[in-house]
């Protein structure tokens, strides 16, 4: 298959991960000295594998993923940029994880446009550029556990979604948040399938007190540059304490309402998911023990075999946004 | 003339043999040079087992195209696929528990125990078993009767390996419908096969009485 590509890079212009590490521990050691707690650390990503596309955005973007600071972090070893924009679940563009990669390079993300409707004061219509002048861009780099057991470390670059839900004032009977995967069967070979289970668009939910949780971010970006178009560009959604269908991808639609939203997969095989698909050890999936995952890449004899933790490792964060709930209840 | 005859079932055996080695060179050749990606052991596994079902029903296929089409030659070869088939579903479970449970063993007893879809592929596996074993002419003869009795189980198996498959079903039925489908025409092939037998003897009794 022809995979369009944004740009080749000679090997000789990339920094590999080890320096890319190596220089985040420097600029950690400086920071310390310093005084300060935010990395000027993005500028820096750079992704280490030769021979593979980068996507340095559209010119009104750039400069603010090059200047944007790393924010959160946790202390394990990135996924490489390789497995991490090969290695898709994006049904939209095709069923195979590797699919996405090959289907979605031809996407067209620019420009892009997200509708805000429901509970707010001001709905409307707003441009990716509307929106990302009302926020300030930041490195998170965040665990991502998929409902299948396998797991990365990614470097997002986003923004809080609550700094942006509180411009649109929701009103007092802003319940949940919900959001919308943009439809186009042209470009989106994976909505043209007739065996499919899913109905198309694409959906999810948060309630409210999840979409304004420190930690839910809408990502722009991953790996110092825009987002490529199979990891959900421009615009999706990442929620690290939830497996991860529910950081839904390529966003047209905020929706605010009273009701809890209904959510693909749970449309699709309600005794499997749930709405809340909150990472949980102790809660099986009928095809998949959520006790464990193998954090990618693994390789053939070292499957990589970690324990999962209780919301993924963001207990401390998100847990009492849960007491008192039955969590095998609602999973 | 008969030496020619053995020469070309000779080269035909070792063509169908080579053939359906193919998959196993494929997916090695894949792995060795690193090109399956992040994730190398679900695909693996998915193949192999992909190719595990696809040969057991072949197997199927082939007195079906001899009854049918009266297309024999796969029929003579019938022994064959039926072991690749048991041998791609073994490495396909040596896989499962090498490439992503690591042969940690509170994991596969998790697995074996807990999981709808894994309960029944094993079981899948453990009706074929018995079949692999007795495949040779000895056993044949050995169990007479009983041989073809035995090698009945190979319907079940069938049977649980595309349901194994329809309980993986994500975000598409294609794949598991065109397996499904096989197997059914397969089946009913079978079951008209024995009710039209049946309908032979019958009129065949009927004549005997008459004269």
């Amino acid at each position: 298959m022809l995979i369009k590509q944004s740009k080749k890079v000679a090997s000789s212009a990339i920094t590999p991960e080890s320096v890319y590490l190596s220089r985040r521990q420097m600029l950690r050691g400086l920071a310390a000295l310093a005084g300060t707690s935010a990395l000027p650390a993005s500028a820096l990503v750079t992704p280490g594998s030769t021979d593979l596309p980068l996507y340095p955005g559209p010119q009104w973007l750039a400069p603010r993923l090059a200047s944007s600071e790393t924010t959160y972090t946790v202390d394990e070893k990135l996924t490489p940029y390789s497995s991490v924009i090969t290695y898709n679940n994006f049904y939209e563009f095709g069923l195979s994880k590797e699919d996405p990669f090959e289907n979605a390079q031809g996407f067209n993300t620019d420009p892009w446009k997200v509708e805000i409707t429901g509970e707010v004061d001001r709905p409307g219509v707003y441009t990716l550029e509307d929106i990302l002048a009302r926020v300030d861009i930041e490195e998170r780099i965040y665990r991502f556990r998929c409902v299948e057991a396998w797991s990365m470390v990614i470097p997002w670059l986003g923004f809080s979604l609550a700094s942006l839900i509180k411009q649109f004032n929701p009103t007092s009977k802003a319940k949940y948040v919900e959001f919308v995967t943009l439809e186009d069967p042209d470009q989106m070979p994976g909505q043209r399938g007739l065996f499919s289970t899913i109905e198309w668009p694409y959906r999810e939910g948060l309630r409210m007190d999840e979409a304004l949780n420190p930690l839910t971010i809408l990502a722009v970006g991953v790996y110092g540059q825009s987002m490529p178009p199979q990891n959900g560009a421009p615009l999706r959604l990442v929620v690290p304490w939830k497996y991860g269908f529910k950081s839904i991808k390529s966003i047209v639609s905020i929706n605010f309402r009273e009701t809890m939203p209904e959510n693909t997969w749970r449309q699709t095989a309600a005794s499997e998911y749930g709405f809340f698909a909150n990472v949980n050890p102790k809660v099986d999936h009928p095809r998949w023990s959520q006790a464990t995952e193998r954090r990618l890449p693994s390789s053939l004899f070292n499957p990589n075999i970690i324990e999962t933790q209780m919301f993924n490792g963001y207990a401390d964060e998100v847990a009492g946004m849960y007491s008192g709930m039955d969590l095998s209840r609602w999973y | 003339m008969v030496l020619r005859n053995e020469w070309q079932r000779y080269i035909q055996w070792w063509l169908l043999f080579l053939l359906m080695l193919v998959p196993l060179l494929w997916i090695t050749y894949q792995a060795v040079s690193a090109t399956l990606g992040a994730d190398p052991a679900k695909y693996i596994v998915d193949f192999l087992g992909e190719w595990g079902l696809r040969f057991l029903l072949l197997t199927l296929c082939c007195s079906t195209l001899k009854r049918v089409f009266r297309f024999g030659y796969l029929a003579r070869y019938r022994r064959m696929i039926g072991m690749y088939s048991l041998f791609y579903i073994t490495l396909h479970m040596l896989g499962v528990a090498t490439f992503i449970l690591g042969w940690r063993v509170d994991l596969l007893i998790r697995e074996l125990t807990d999981r709808p879809y894994i309960i029944i592929g094993m079981v899948a596996f453990v009706l074929l078993l018995p079949l692999g074993v007795t495949s040779t002419k000895g056993w044949q003869k050995r169990l007479g009767r009983t041989w073809i009795k035995l090698h009945r189980l190979i319907y079940p198996a069938a049977i649980l390996g595309v349901l194994h498959l329809i309980f993986l079903i994500r975000a598409s039925y294609f794949e598991a419908a065109v397996y499904s489908m096989l197997l059914a025409m397969l089946l009913l092939e079978r079951v008209l096969n024995v009710l039209s037998a049946a309908k032979k003897r019958k009129s065949r009794e009927m004549n005997r009485a008459m004269s």
